[in-house]
């Protein structure tokens, strides 16, 4: 029987987990990583190793130890050092004396037919089309959802009156979508988890803007960013995220099977200053940067792991795009080393420049666009 | 016309093919100046902390060159072949210098990406020279002379020789030899290396480095890892290992690699485990802008001494 493990990234666990499992598999559910996770990562990592690999490398010893014998993960045509994590994983950790499988899902624009074979090799359930069609539908929707409600926890949090409330709300929302069964109970869910959002007392204010750009892991693990949104919507902020994995999932694996760019309207908005694609998602930050300006945000915040190449490259440029569209501009590279009180810190420091920024100008009006989406 | 050629990056791989062709074609060539302190903190000034060493020195030559020419030649390297790419800093560099080093306004930004067919070079010339208003005629035989001396080049380091450091040949007869693997534009310039080659041939020890060794030689190691690195570089640099780890030709191993470059990271960890295994001596040398020299100088002579000692023993061992 394969028993079989992931990375853990955000909530993308719930519908990856019964995926595999409406597969045929045994499933490893990978611990939320932590401390230990961390520090087992940057023991048998490279020293430059990006955060996001010693992370996943960390959480693959944990699962590995839990009795683990396939690893799935996706792969990449890079320049992105991503690409390459499950090669050199996969030899650190054979190194070390693991024995178990490496499955890499390679983007199907270049690699279809591995992809397919990867994919065969997870499927030991005999499965109708109708079984395909109803897991897929299924699995997509619990996705969608759960993406819905983080969206709705950055808007809420700045304005709830009881601090904290919000997160817990949402908390409890992500248990509900978690503890679904079948397609017909998302849709009672969604309803219950809306109610839950309007349950909570709102103060009627306008906050800060900020929008978050930068490279997927980090954005979208809360515990390699520190709980990043979370403290910002505690300072009274309003967070976007310009990444979110079904939106991803669209880009990278459906629209890639038809050799489909996704995402053009940022990348074209990005030209001018970054006219190569040079993996990851350095143009898409500055893209997105540019987009959050056009939209009215106060400020633009870049999360990078350190040393990630294409957000160096972006970092490089974003200074001068930031400038340019009049918006306040701060990039925070994360690793072991972080602390989250430095960036706390940092983070207030930022807050008070853009409301003294806000004050000063006073002639600010709020562009209808987002007026709209914020009602 | 004054053409200048910031002394960096690609220019340790590939510059008697930029330098030749302008030449040829009528321009004035201007390489920037050697690497000196100077120049490293003018790069350092301007450049965002977390760049590598190799690309905040890039923008130090083109402070060096831009004041002083009419154009300064920034190429973005997409890809010389079909298997690779290079590093996505090398993919960014233009946008990055341009939105890095103020009042920068005389670029001359050249992509080149080879990897479609053969004729995208002699094409990518062909543009290249009416952009300055010279005939095709002209433009092809100053392809041609500028393919010849790459090629001159190449051969120059295949009979042992390390042109970019004026060294003509070495002796075969040292009893030690060691591979010095990294990329070119770490290797070569002796600021930025700290000497490191010169100052092993000075301890009585034959140098190898990746491009001394043939092509062909690399291409057969290709199937060593299940999938290809993305960048073109490392591909060299991992391929010249596995062939001296297979044949044994040296004694040891130093990689240098400048602090925090992306795809060392994976480079020299692959590397470390499989010397593990070939029970071949592997050092790595990192370099940033604070490196010491004597620091590296005992880091080196320990090297060479414990493989000394390995040595003799093993020849004790025989006889």
């Amino acid at each position: 029987m394969r028993k079989v493990s992931f990375p853990y990234m955000g909530t993308s666990y719930i519908p990856f987990k019964n995926l595999l499992e409406a597969f045929g598999n045994e499933v490893v559910v990978p611990p939320k990583p932590t401390e230990e996770t961390i520090s087992l990562g940057t023991k048998f990592a490279p020293e430059f190793a990006c955060y996001p690999f010693k992370i996943v490398l960390g959480t693959y010893v944990q699962c590995l130890e839990a009795g683990a014998n396939t690893l799935v993960s996706s792969g990449g045509v890079g320049p992105c050092r991503a690409g390459l994590y499950t090669t050199l994983q996969e030899k650190i950790l054979k190194d070390l004396g693991y024995e178990f499988e490496m499955i890499t899902l390679e983007p199907p624009g270049r690699h279809f037919k591995d992809l397919l074979q990867s994919i065969k090799k997870l499927i030991n359930a005999p499965l109708t089309l109708k079984d395909y069609i109803s897991i897929t539908r299924f699995v997509w929707k619990q996705l969608v959802l759960l993406d819905k409600v983080e969206r709705l926890s950055h808007k809420i949090r700045p304005l709830e009156i009881k601090k904290g409330e919000a997160t817990r709300v949402y908390k409890k929302c992500v248990e509900l979508i978690a503890s679904a069964e079948k397609y017909r109970d998302l849709p009672e869910i969604e309803r219950e988890c809306e109610l839950l959002y309007d349950g909570i007392q709102k103060r009627d204010s306008d906050p800060i803007k900020i929008g978050i750009v930068g490279e997927i892991y980090v954005l979208l693990e809360p515990s390699s960013n520190l709980e990043i949104e979370e403290m910002l919507g505690e300072l009274g902020v309003y967070v976007e995220r310009s990444m979110f994995l079904s939106q991803y999932t669209i880009y990278n694996a459906v629209l890639d099977l038809f050799h489909m760019a996704g995402e053009r309207n940022v990348k074209k908005t990005a030209a001018p200053y970054f006219k190569e694609m040079c993996g990851g998602h350095g143009r898409e930050s500055v893209g997105n940067a540019i987009l959050f300006a056009k939209r009215g945000f106060d400020g633009v915040i870049q999360l990078s792991p350190f040393t990630c190449i294409p957000e160096i490259v972006a970092k490089s440029i974003l200074p001068k795009v930031c400038k340019e569209h009049g918006i306040g501009f701060l990039t925070i590279s994360l690793d072991e080393q972080t602390g989250k009180e430095g960036l706390r810190t940092r983070l207030e420091a930022f807050v008070d420049l853009l409301m003294a920024k806000r004050n000063q100008t006073k002639s600010f009006t709020v562009k209808p666009q987002i007026a709209k989406e914020m009602a | 016309m004054k053409i200048g050629i910031p002394r960096a990056l690609s220019y340790y791989a590939y510059y008697p093919f930029f330098r030749t062709f302008f030449e040829k074609l009528g321009l004035e060539v201007v390489v920037s100046d050697e690497t000196t302190k100077e120049i490293m903190d003018m790069g350092i000034q301007d450049t965002i902390t977390d760049a590598c060493v190799p690309i905040k020195l890039f923008h130090g030559h083109v402070k060096n060159l831009m004041n002083r020419v009419d154009y300064v030649f920034v190429p973005r390297l997409v890809s010389v072949n079909r298997e690779a790419t290079f590093c996505p800093k090398f993919l960014g560099l233009p946008d990055m210098v341009i939105c890095s080093i103020p009042k920068f306004k005389n670029m001359l930004e050249v992509r080149i990406d080879l990897k479609k067919s053969r004729f995208e070079l002699f094409k990518l010339c062909i543009k290249l020279a009416k952009q300055f208003k010279k005939g095709f005629f002209r433009a092809y035989i100053a392809y041609s002379k500028a393919c010849n001396s790459l090629k001159n080049y190449a051969s120059q380091f295949l009979q042992g020789g390390i042109p970019p450091l004026g060294i003509a040949s070495q002796k075969k007869s040292s009893n030690v030899s060691l591979a010095v693997v990294g990329y070119p534009y770490i290797l070569y310039d002796p600021y930025l290396s700290l000497d490191l080659i010169k100052k092993l041939i000075s301890m009585g020890v034959y140098v190898v480095t990746p491009e001394m060794l043939a092509k062909e030689e690399k291409q057969k190691q290709a199937s060593k890892l299940r999938k290809n690195l993305f960048w073109t570089f490392s591909n060299e640099v991992i391929r010249t290992a596995y062939s001296l780890f297979e044949n044994g030709s040296v004694d040891g191993i130093i990689h240098v690699t400048a602090f925090g470059c992306g795809p060392d990271f994976i480079v020299d960890k692959l590397m470390e485990i499989d010397a593990k295994k070939y029970k071949m001596p592997f050092l790595t040398v990192t370099i940033d802008e604070h490196t010491g020299q004597e620091g590296l100088n005992t880091r080196l002579e320990a090297f060479v001494d414990m493989i000394k000692i390995k040595k003799a023993k093993k020849e004790a061992a025989l006889a």
